[in-house]
């Protein structure tokens, strides 16, 4: 696979869509906390120091205090409030700190390190016991500034909370303006705060259900841009892709294997009966996992691969089952409670299987204990869906609609907090929460 | 002039693939041409097919392609909540589309299955291909030849209207007949 287009055929096409159409600048998400915890963490994150402008213009400081607010177990001292700036631990005069409510202090300080380098250096204090935290460095290139700060909040967060930070992750959903039937569809990556937004797929046709290979380097998707469904995977950082499935009826739900080789694929053939195949990316050989003429979709690799979840409507309505992958494998029911169960992810850690449900006339997000059987709905829109696990397994993030327009919400796995993420002026939907970057 | 907008348009739409997006070499089997052109064509049909059905158009200047006469002129298909079943005014209109399907033998129509928008995505897509399946067996009855027909679901992803209550959901719970040129 090779990058084409040669630079002037570019610059002559850019310049005709700069003449022609409105910029591509993607909608910018901004989160909102819609419930937080009763007795957050009181902190002072104080502003790093900056030598020589090496922080890029990036409030390091501001960005950490971003991460850690938005997910509704931190508070953190108003920085007015603040009567001294210290970079450095040994300049902190704890009991003032301590006086003003905090229980931990963060200070740092941002430096350049030649050729175009920089380290991000920040110390984490009790502010009860004076103790030193954690005082890691990150090191990167300048445009790297905005990484090592949710890196700071990634270690803070463990630091406080015992749980891995998914701060310095991304996030990857489809943006939808304009009405129908003239709507532009993109599918867009952005740092999990919402920052860093950036097309990577643009068509006047549907483009649905991106899906993160395990590596965080490859988005698998469908897009309805030749007039029928075809998945693709594409490589985030060099916009390299490859068509993977463009077959005869519906090619759609792509999601990778735990080991990134194949992926589980839908697949309706002539006769429009969706069924489960397996696609192996490097000998394009494909294997059937159920049939029948039920709709069998939306199909999730156990978390140690030997495994499936996935939709289908055997039953009647839509209901999760599972099936093994050694050959004449039965499917068997996993969800029983209400008519309507759809679109099986799995945690992280694979003990929960959170998915679509119908409450009453509302679909919701609901989380299934996958050991016990025991559901819990954990969001409280009309129409909620696509959830996704954040790689740390603590944050779920799903669409809904508010306001007449489709928005992003996240929640907590113990539903305690949760957080709006709103574009402006387009439809945000079907967020996928990267893995960890290797 | 319509000719000199359609090719700027074009133009502009593979500018838009070129640079912004990156489009790589396409080393698969099929056409995978980030360019949706294609797509503005299709547009153009689906502002025609809303027309005929009531819905505000807003086409590329297109005209409608196939039969324009009567009946002829619907070409949207409606169903119940949950439903791949015809109801009686949607078994007359696929009766009619596949009369004159059967006369004009080298005519070709996609049958676009949409669903509304509750539930999950990729569920959605089977439904609506389901739908699409049910207007494609009426007319294979009928004596439409199978290479006249095909299908696809856009599931809930292309809705007619705009909305997220039943007024909304009941126009975008179609199947269109589009006329493939």
């Amino acid at each position: 696979m090779t990058k084409v287009f040669p630079l002037r055929a570019c610059w002559h096409a850019a310049l005709l869509c700069l003449a022609l159409l409105p910029g591509l600048a993607p909608a910018q998400l901004k989160i909102e906390i819609t419930s937080g915890v009763t007795d957050p963490v009181p902190l002072a994150i104080v502003p790093f120091a900056s030598s020589g402008g090496a922080d890029n213009g990036v409030d390091v400081a501001q960005v950490i205090q971003g991460d850690l607010e938005g997910t509704g177990r931190f508070k953190a001292m108003a920085r007015s409030a603040m009567t001294a700036t210290p970079s450095r631990a040994q300049d902190v005069q704890m009991a003032t700190w301590k006086a003003a409510g905090n229980d931990y202090v963060v200070v740092g300080r941002v430096s350049a390190l030649g050729g175009g380098q920089v380290a991000v250096d920040f110390e984490l204090l009790n502010a009860l016991t004076g103790q030193q935290l954690a005082n890691p460095r990150f090191t990167g290139t300048a445009a790297a500034v905005r990484d090592a700060a949710h890196r700071c909040s990634d270690v803070i967060y463990e630091k406080i909370l015992g749980i891995r930070g998914a701060f310095a992750t991304r996030i990857a959903y489809v943006s939808v303006d304009g009405s129908p039937p003239a709507q532009r569809y993109q599918l867009i990556v952005a740092d999990a705060d919402g920052a860093n937004a950036r097309v990577i797929l643009e068509s006047h046709l549907p483009v649905m259900s991106p899906a993160w290979s395990p590596d965080g380097q490859w988005l698998a998707y469908v897009s309805f841009e030749n007039k029928r469904s075809s998945i693709y995977v594409q490589q985030v950082s060099s916009g390299t892709r490859r068509l993977v499935s463009g077959r005869v009826g519906i090619n759609g739900a792509p999601a990778w294997s735990p080991d990134g080789r194949k992926l589980l694929v839908t697949l309706g053939g002539s006769a429009g009966t969706p069924n489960l195949y397996i696609l192996d990316l490097a000998t394009q050989q494909l294997s059937r996992l159920t049939d029948g003429p039920s709709i069998d979709t939306e199909g999730a690799f156990a978390t140690d691969g030997q495994s499936v979840y996935f939709t289908s409507d055997r039953s009647g309505g839509p209901q999760i089952y599972r099936i093994g992958l050694e050959p004449g494998a039965k499917p068997r029911r996993v969800t029983f409670e209400g008519a309507y169960n759809a679109r099986p992810r799995l945690s992280p850690d694979g003990t929960q299987l959170v998915m679509v449900t119908q409450d009453g006339p509302n679909y919701r997000i609901a989380v299934q204990d996958l050991a016990s059987g025991t559901a819990r709905i954990l969001s409280h829109g009309r129409l909620d869906a696509s959830p996704s696990f954040a790689p740390n397994g603590a944050m779920i993030i799903f669409s809904g609609i508010e306001g007449g327009h489709s928005i992003l919400q996240r929640v907590s796995i113990d539903g305690l907090t949760s957080q709006r993420l709103r574009a402006d002026s387009a439809d945000v939907r079907e967020p996928v929460w990267a893995p960890f970057a290797r | 002039m319509r000719k000199i907008l359609t090719v700027m348009l074009l133009v502009t739409v593979m500018a838009l693939g070129a640079c912004a997006h990156k489009p790589p070499k396409d080393t698969g089997a099929a056409a995978s041409s980030q360019v949706p052109a294609a797509g503005a064509g299709a547009e153009a049909n689906g502002a025609a097919g809303n027309s005929a059905a009531g819905a505000n158009a807003a086409g590329g200047g297109v005209d409608i392609a196939g039969p324009t006469e009567g009946i002829l002129a619907q070409r949207m298909i409606y169903f119940g909540f949950d439903s791949s079943e015809l109801n009686p005014e949607g078994t007359a209109l696929v009766s009619a589309h596949a009369h004159y399907l059967v006369a004009h033998s080298s005519l070709h129509v996609r049958l676009e299955g949409n669903t509304d928008e509750r539930g999950s995505r990729e569920y959605n897509i089977g439904l609506g291909e389901r739908r699409a399946q049910a207007v494609r067996r009426a007319m294979l009855l009928q004596g439409v030849a199978e290479t006249q027909l095909s299908t696809v679901s856009y599931g809930a992803e292309r809705p007619a209207v705009e909305g997220h209550d039943e007024a909304a959901w009941s126009k975008n719970r179609r199947v269109m007949i589009n006329y493939v040129q």
